[in-house]
């Protein structure tokens, strides 16, 4: 089967890998680069468990191919705490108890990290609608739209 | 791992031709939102794939001398929606594309993918149809340009060759020029559903209450998306009146033909139809300037 040297920047490292060219990205990042943080839900594009950021949008990494990957800036969640600190999304789930299992916490702060970066102040409505490619089976959406709201805010205040 | 056969990635139009030309068979793959969920469900197994995944030269949209508004047909949904000139001249194209799955298909999503993907459901097709959008389709031997009307045959078949690739659709001055219009998709969620009825109306106001041209269009309402002509001569040249959007929802329904899914029934899209057709003309006068 064919194979590829794909080059891209995970979280600000830069990576070469030698792909089969029917791997997702999903399967690179986890079984090839070990970064698991990054979870297999639906595989069908619809849970968001696997949601990662390409240039500046999310993904879903287990409907794009890894050879779509060369040569762009990835971010997953293990990029997101630096230095031992949380992101301030991140931080901002933690306190409003926006985790119940974890399974889709990944995701949603890739999410959440685009929106609350974009320095929009956006409306409950507009964060749902930004949000609305995640699942959380625990169904704790109300703690997940409060710490997007609680940073949004707090960005509002810092200007 | 996808179970496909290879996957071909090209560089160009004329690249990809020539791929699809020597691998009988194969199928094109842009955004990929569409064709790896086929691949997923076992419907493609070994298929060979010919990636155009954000060739430059289909992305992106741009104005011909004369208004014409190229649409790149791999430009995603978002940037769609972004996008200055679709802002300013078709904003309820990107209206409709907004309503398309979630945040991240919308990313990674192509129009030129959700017309070429042959779906009645596809939430741009009733808007492209309403605009009278052609389809410039590429092949080794030349290029041809197809009345979008005429590019979709069935249920997921639509006028492709092995080697024709869609490389651009465009939408005249006349059919968008000092039209407003609004797309309606009614689905079970606001979210990451398929249209159970998608409806569409596109109209020009004179003298801020007469209809001067009006475009209905549906998706799901017939095996393909569809205009209805007997809806759009009853309003057309007319006063707006709540009289006339009670006829035009009825004579919406004189040439749809919905069908039973297990999304809805055939009645209940009828419902919607009637209902839906009013909705969306009394919110696309409203946005093409009318006033009540």
């Amino acid at each position: 089967m064919q194979t590829r040297n794909i080059t891209f920047t995970v979280n600000g490292k830069e990576v070469s890998v030698n792909v089969d060219v029917r791997e997702s990205l999903l399967e690179v990042l986890r079984n090839r680069l070990h970064l698991t943080g990054t979870k297999k839900g639906c595989e069908v594009g619809e849970c968001g468990a696997c949601t990662v950021i390409i240039n500046g949008e999310t993904v879903d990494s287990c409907i794009y191919l890894a050879i779509w990957a060369d040569g762009k800036e990835i971010r997953t969640i293990e990029g997101e705490e630096k230095n031992g600190n949380l992101s301030r999304i991140q931080q901002a789930f933690v306190d409003e108890g926006a985790i119940q299992c974890g399974f889709c916490t990944p995701g949603f702060v890739m999410s959440a990290t685009v929106l609350v970066e974009s320095g929009e102040k956006l409306s409950r409505e507009e964060i749902k609608k930004g949000m609305a490619g995640n699942l959380c089976r625990c169904t704790g959406y109300q703690n997940i739209v409060r710490a997007v709201e609680k940073v949004m805010e707090e960005n509002l205040q810092a200007k | 791992m996808f179970d496909t056969g290879n996957i071909f990635e090209a560089h160009s139009v004329k690249e990809a031709i020539e791929l699809l030309r020597s691998n009988p068979g194969a199928k094109l793959i842009c955004g990929g939102t569409d064709v790896l969920i086929q691949v997923r469900e076992g419907r493609l197994a070994g298929v060979d794939l010919v990636s155009i995944h954000q060739l430059p030269e289909l992305t992106g949209v741009t104005m011909e001398a004369d208004g014409t508004i190229v649409i790149g047909p791999a430009t995603s949904f978002t940037h769609l929606a972004k996008d200055p000139l679709i802002k300013k001249h078709l904003p309820f194209l990107g209206q409709a594309v907004e309503l398309v799955g979630g945040p991240q298909v919308r990313n990674v999503g192509t129009i030129g993918g959700n017309v070429c993907n042959g779906a009645t459901s596809a939430d741009s097709a009733s808007t492209l149809f309403a605009l009278n959008a052609k389809l410039r389709i590429a092949n080794s031997r030349g290029e041809r340009v197809v009345p979008i009307q005429e590019f979709y045959l069935g249920p997921g078949k639509v006028a492709l060759g092995q080697d024709d690739i869609l490389t651009a659709i465009l939408i005249s001055r006349e059919d968008y020029e000092g039209f407003g219009g609004y797309y309606i998709k009614y689905a079970m969620r606001k979210a990451m559903d398929i249209a159970t009825l998608g409806c569409v109306v596109l109209c020009k106001v004179k003298d801020k209450k007469i209809l001067e041209d009006v475009r209905l269009a549906f998706g799901v309402a017939a095996p393909t998306p569809i205009r209805v002509p007997a809806a759009e001569a009853v309003a057309k040249g007319q006063v707006f009146s709540e009289e006339l959007v009670e006829q035009f929802g009825k004579a919406a329904l004189t040439e749809v033909n919905p069908r039973t899914s297990w999304r809805a029934s055939r009645e209940f899209r009828l419902q919607l139809v009637e209902e839906l057709s009013k909705r969306a003309l009394r919110q696309a006068f409203s946005n093409a300037g009318g006033e009540c």
